[in-house]
């Protein structure tokens, strides 16, 4: 909310910034301290106070060209550069190049006595010489409330410290204050009331045996920031806040799909696969496949030559990659390639908010397009549910809007309702795949079906899942009166079914060798009619000359009868012919 | 620092030596003999600075008369000399011999608790 409150009136003064270059803090703060102002980060021992004054300062020289002074009334220089040197700081180097100055500010040995008034002008002459021997830009002080137990005095030293505020302010440097937090007031001397432009409280505490660090804008003047409490982390480059809940819903959905591994659980997808940027929950009791599942993707990501991470937080990437070539995935040429990059911790390693934290620096790292968390559920080892699921979906969030394609595998416990993971994510994921044991006849196999997928047509059906030697392979299950057929029970039904066939095949050959039969007889029986009839033919057609032969010769006689009877002149030729 | 104004008179090993053991064993410490160096840093020439530099006088001519000599460093003519002492607050008295370095701080008008801080009174 603060985010869109100050990205709309763009015309309006904003107060200038001094950006801190460290991960998340310039996102929280609104692009970073008041510039020219003093900011006072306090919090209890070893919360990272110094570190994080001097990662202001060590990113200032370096990345802003702000050169600083850090003024050390707790530490040596020489302590001071050691400490910082395992966070990549080299200060002798910045030291030498002038472009940060330390200043180790000690009160000596042995006691102080104090006879009457004084101030302190020695300290603001030493910083106004440090601040412009190297035209310094920033500045911070650490711890000065230190000299609360070196010089007598204290209302002196009030005076004099609101003095020397008020002249950090005039010189127009961005000052850092740190302070021991107190048992009632944020810092040890009340230098809260001083310093009123900025506070950021810093928090590192433990639950169940797992620390966290916290850092908290409780004021800022002039300035809209968060104000809740963000996960930091400090390691190899330093510190990052991961401002995750500022995040809204405006993640733009793609429409591009992106092949699951496996061929037919595309298709039961709408054909096509997850859509890129959607999470994916795969979740299952024990030994269903939830990994292999995830390799496959892993491996079909990398093929297409995308990028690939996967956080493990059960097994060794070399465990990993061990079983998965047992199911013939080789993962190992696309790790040495660069495309897949295993990240594996115990859960316990770290709070939640650590792990996210980690996990988000890692994505921004290794820009990946895929990234795989196997098992979710031991984060649960690791806090408790609620706050598993705050994470688990500032996580999906933060994937989201990294377009960034997620699976997410999650371990159910048997017994227990499939359709409910332990970590409550169901309503945050976009595609949810129920890996299932099925119990038939003395065996245990493995089912697959999709509970949802969101924006997709998706297979309703329930597909058995096999692990063969080259991959994961999904097939058809038989629906029987007796349920759903896997395994033997599938092959049985399979045989039988093949018996049926060929009985079919058979009796079909049968009829048309029946049939054939029955046209040879009824031909052989039309060639003897045939013949039958040829013969009455030609017996019919004798018949016919005869009676022919007959008539005319009974007309033959009919006339030679006349000619004789009436003395015709006609001679009787055929008399002899008729007879 | 070859603009140093200042020139510590610096007494042999031997004689220092000598007189750390008497600090330590709590002997007076205005044993004759010793010259006290003292190093009064101020700012400009303020009221503070010009009362403390007149108290100092004051006191060291009451009781260290003839074996102390005093310096006067105005940090705002060298403000690289405020790092050497440590210096943080206006107007500092550092005792630089005899050893161990002892620092005053204030315009020195309580003189009880300057001569405490030069060891020239027994601490309670």
């Amino acid at each position: 909310m603060a985010k869109s409150e100050t990205q709309s009136p763009k015309t309006r003064t904003k107060l200038p910034k001094s950006l801190t270059g460290i991960q998340g803090l310039d996102e929280i703060t609104d692009g970073g301290l008041p510039k020219g102002r003093p900011t006072l980060i306090c919090g209890g021992a070893g919360c990272g106070k110094t570190l994080l004054a001097m990662e202001f300062l060590v990113r200032g020289a370096t990345q802003f060209n702000e050169p600083g002074v850090f003024m050390a009334f707790e530490e040596s220089a020489k302590d001071l550069t050691k400490n910082v040197a395992s966070l990549g700081f080299d200060l002798k180097d910045l030291v030498a190049r002038k472009k940060i100055v330390l200043d180790f500010v000690y009160n000596g040995d042995g006691e102080i006595e104090s006879s009457g008034e004084f101030n302190l002008d020695g300290l603001f002459i030493r910083l106004e010489q440090a601040i412009d021997s190297i035209n310094a830009k920033r500045v911070v002080l650490d711890t000065i409330e230190s000299l609360f137990s070196d010089l007598p005095n204290p209302i002196i030293l009030r005076a004099e410290l609101r003095r020397l505020f008020r002249w950090l302010k005039d010189k127009g440097v961005t000052t850092i204050i740190t302070g021991e937090r107190g048992d009632a007031t944020l810092t040890r001397q009340g230098l809260e009331e001083y310093v009123s432009d900025c506070v950021i409280v810093l928090d590192h505490r433990v639950s169940d045996q797992v620390s966290s660090r916290r850092l908290r804008v409780v004021k800022y003047r002039g300035s809209t920031h968060g104000t809740n409490e963000y996960p930091f982390l400090i390691d190899e480059d330093g510190i990052s806040v991961l401002p995750v809940t500022s995040l809204g819903l405006q993640q733009t959905a793609s429409t591009a799909r992106v092949p699951s591994g496996v061929t037919r659980l595309d298709s039961m997808l709408g054909g096509a696969g997850y859509y890129r940027g959607s999470s994916v929950l795969v979740s299952g009791t024990a030994g269903t496949g939830k990994t292999s599942l995830s390799a496959h993707f892993v491996a079909a990501a990398c093929r297409r030559g995308e990028r690939a991470l996967y956080f493990a937080f059960e097994e060794s990437p070399s465990q990993i990659m061990r079983n998965m070539r047992s199911i013939g995935i080789d993962l190992e040429p696309w790790v040495e390639k660069g495309l897949l990059h295993f990240q594996a911790n115990r859960p316990t390693f770290a709070g939640l908010e650590m792990h996210l934290t980690t996990i988000h620096k890692a994505i921004k790292a290794f820009k990946p397009q895929v990234v795989i968390v196997d098992p979710l559920t031991s984060f649960i080892s690791g806090g408790n549910e609620t706050e598993v699921k705050a994470m688990v979906m500032r996580l999906v969030d933060l994937l989201k809007i990294s377009q960034v394609t997620s699976l997410f595998t999650s371990l159910s416990l048997s017994g227990g309702a499939l359709e409910q993971t332990q970590v409550a994510v169901a309503s945050l994921v976009d595609t949810w795949l129920l890996l299932r044991d099925i119990e038939i006849g003395g065996e245990r196999n493995r089912g697959m079906y999709i509970l949802k997928s969101r924006g997709m047509a998706h297979s309703n059906q329930i597909r058995e899942f096999l692990l063969t030697d080259h991959g994961v392979e999904l097939r058809d299950v038989y629906v029987g009166p007796s349920g759903v057929l896997t395994g033997s029970a599938r092959l049985v039904q399979e045989a039988q079914e093949q018996a049926a066939l060929m009985t079919r095949n058979q009796e079909v050959e049968r009829r048309q060798i029946e049939l054939e039969r029955k046209r040879t007889t009824l031909e052989a029986q039309i060639v003897a009619l045939r013949a039958e009839f040829a013969v009455q033919e030609i017996a019919s057609m004798k018949i016919v000359g005869q009676e022919q032969a007959e008539n005319a010769q009974l007309a033959q006689e009919r006339a030679d009868m006349g000619l004789s009877r009436k003395a015709d002149a006609v001679p009787n030729k055929q008399k002899g012919v008729a007879k | 620092m070859t603009t140093d104004p200042i020139e510590p008179v610096l007494p042999t090993p031997a004689i220092a030596k000598k007189r750390r053991g008497k600090d330590a064993a709590g002997d007076a410490p205005e044993a004759k003999g010793i010259t006290y160096v003292l190093r009064l840093y101020v700012a400009g020439q303020t009221p503070k600075s010009t009362a403390a530099f007149a108290n100092l006088k004051k006191i060291c001519e009451e009781h260290l008369a003839g074996r102390y000599k005093i310096q006067v460093v105005d940090l705002l003519e060298n403000p690289q000399l405020a790092r050497g002492d440590q210096i943080l607050a206006i107007p500092t008295l550092v005792r630089k011999l005899p050893e161990p370095m002892r620092k005053i701080i204030g315009d020195l008008s309580n003189t009880e608790r300057v001569l405490i801080g030069l060891d020239l009174l027994p601490r309670e």
